[in-house]
């Protein structure tokens, strides 16, 4: 195991890596969820949490960053402290996705993978997330919102500016 | 959180705990949980191995292939260690059912994978959920932890000198790819999803260079239950070599969207109309795509057809991931079609050439056909481009984007003739601005 002195992580998450890397035949076999946990952490995958990542699996920045680049889920830049995510996809659309995508749009004021100036939110119109047989869906970072009306939409938003949106990592 | 539903036509197999509270290890045991493993130690993996092909049970992933059989091809000797891999990557569009099994019934994916790994000689299994199912995936680790716990993983499993077994849960970090077998030992391994060439298939030369069985949830899940109730039983409760039965996601137009367990060879136009409820809205039927975005459309008159991988197969489709979504009368094809390809043209790997472009191309040109810009020979060239595609390709994604959209032109033909000399049929959905520069 590298021994990594000045870790960026808290004491937690980079006891988590200690572990996680024992765990497969190669250790190279925890980068993609190093990766997203690190991201959940700090909030994106920085050019530190690559250095780091390198280190700890005795890769270059470049095997990591190549890998990076391919999941959609992780993100070089960071994104609101709740990532709304609205899928758009073939059960959603014709549940009225597009008309949930459009209304969070409105309401938060934003774009496709754009961040809210409070950086409270950011959207993202995404693919298929699994809650085709509970359309209209999204997430707001891990969490599942269901059967999505524009007005249900609202009291989430609400709900997460209150603090009191359940924030699963 | 998801519904559960119910109906009186189900078959309450896979299903049978859920909605109990199985994600608790005791009420687990309660439900007969860990019994099946217990029998398979005992007996040996022959019995196992005999016992899953007089199933009948086919991959429930959509490929539909023998899952005793692709356990039998497994070399007994191997000097490399030999893996199981589950395969809950679920990312098909209309697909939710591992969703809902993680979630309810998570210890038996974990007694599948012991039951598989006992089958082909494996001491340690892989739970790969995908990264946008974090809440299944902390439900998995518990009920991990929980049967280390108790012994039931690990070294010396219930007591036995010389059984050891270990699960590690991963997640992924969102690719439709990587639910592609080879593309997903490669994730696993720490690499960008891209396919492997084969053969080797993954039973010879699989993760880490070792031999390995890698199976959907779904298909890993069925196991412990066909172990207790038997194969021959259990492959009578579906039709002629389709055993069982499976997790059928109804969504899109109908009135009871959701998750319902049906007797494989179940009759669509009744899963349609009796089971969910028909169609939204009282409106009419036009067209349903069977078994998850890939597989090829089937029009209001074809669907009087029995659900399981033959009879799809007869009728020009496929039984896929089981995940059945359906159209009423309000909807574009043309739409329909340029949608379900921007998810493939954006999911694409790249790998492959016949599918990046083909992909792309085949997007790009609807896009013109959507925004009024079409020609006679769109439909052509559409057909040629996905025609082209089919079997050119190290993974199936390419196949899997090619098949519907040649569904789309050949059974809708005269709507995108008609789409293109400006009479355009159905309610559009998507704007102009959202094609351009949206998250597709």
């Amino acid at each position: 195991m590298s021994e990594i002195t000045n870790t960026i992580f808290s004491p937690e998450l980079a006891a988590r890596f200690d572990k996680l890397v024992t765990l497969y035949p190669l250790k190279r076999s925890a980068l993609v969820p190093m990766l997203l946990y690190a991201q959940d952490e700090v909030g994106y995958v920085s050019d530190a949490v690559v250095t780091e990542i390198a280190e700890r699996l005795d890769l270059l920045e470049l095997d990591v960053r190549n890998v990076l680049s391919y999941y959609s889920m992780l993100r070089t830049k960071p994104a609101g402290k709740y990532n709304v995510q609205v899928c758009t996809n073939i059960s959603c659309m014709l549940r009225g996705g597009y008309e949930i995508l459009n209304h969070c749009k409105a309401k938060l004021g934003i774009g496709h993978k754009e961040v809210t100036r409070d950086g409270m939110f950011s959207l993202e119109e995404v693919e298929c997330i699994g809650a085709c047989c509970w359309a209209p869906a999204m997430q707001v970072n891990y969490d599942f919102h269901e059967n999505l009306t524009p007005a249900k939409c609202d009291s989430i938003f609400q709900m997460y500016r209150d603090g009191k949106g359940k924030d699963e990592k | 959180m998801p519904t559960l539903v119910s109906h009186p036509d189900e078959v309450r197999v896979l299903s049978r705990r859920f909605g109990q509270g199985a994600a608790d290890i005791n009420k687990y045991i309660e439900l007969d949980g860990y019994k099946a493993v217990q029998q398979a130690i005992a007996e040996g993996p022959d019995w196992i191995i005999s016992t899953m092909k007089a199933s009948g049970l086919r991959g429930r992933g959509g490929a539909g292939f023998p899952t005793g059989m692709k356990w039998s091809f497994v070399p007994k000797q191997s000097e490399k260690p030999k893996y199981v891999l589950v395969n809950g990557d679920e990312s098909e569009p209309g697909t939710c059912k591992d969703h809902v099994i993680f979630r309810e019934d998570p210890h038996a994916v974990i007694e599948g994978t012991m039951i598989a790994g006992l089958a082909i000689g494996s001491k340690l299994g892989f739970i790969y959920l995908r990264g946008e199912y974090r809440y299944l995936l902390k439900i998995v680790e518990k009920a991990v932890a929980d049967a280390y716990a108790k012994g039931f993983l690990g070294k010396n499993i219930f007591g036995k000198e010389g059984v050891d077994f270990d699960i590690v849960t991963q997640t992924g970090a969102g690719a439709y790819e990587v639910g592609e077998e080879s593309a997903l030992m490669e994730s696993l391994e720490g690499k960008r999803g891209v396919p492997r060439i084969k053969p080797p298939f993954p039973a010879v030369v699989g993760l880490y260079g070792g031999p390995t069985v890698i199976n959907n949830a779904e298909t890993i899940a069925s196991a412990p239950h066909i172990l207790l109730m038997g194969g021959e039983a259990y492959a009578k409760i579906g039709s002629e070599r389709n055993g069982g039965t499976r997790l059928f996601g109804i969504s899109g137009h109908v009135e009871r969207p959701g998750v319902y367990e049906l007797p494989m060879g179940y009759n669509l136009k009744k899963a349609i109309y009796d089971v969910a409820g028909g169609i939204k809205d009282g409106k009419n039927l036009k067209a349903v795509v069977p078994g998850g975005a890939s597989c090829p459309v089937l029009t209001a008159d074809e669907i009087d057809v029995g659900l399981d991988f033959d009879q799809m197969g007869k009728a020009g489709t496929m039984l896929g991931s089981g995940g059945i979504v359906v159209l009423d009368e309000t909807v574009s094809i043309v739409e329909f079609a340029l949608r379900t390809i921007a998810f493939y043209q954006h999911e694409s790997c790249g790998w492959c050439i016949p599918c990046r472009e083909g992909t792309d191309w085949i997007k790009k040109t609807l896009t013109r056909v959507y925004n009024g810009g079409g020609n006679k020979k769109d439909v052509d060239n559409v057909q040629y481009l996905a025609e082209n595609m089919m079997g050119r390709t190290f993974c199936p994604l390419g196949d899997a984007a090619a098949m519907p959209t040649l569904g789309f032109v050949k059974k809708f033909r005269k709507e995108f003739e008609e789409y293109i000399a400006g009479n355009k049929a159905g309610t559009p959905i998507i704007t102009v601005e959202q094609l351009v520069g949206a998250g597709h």
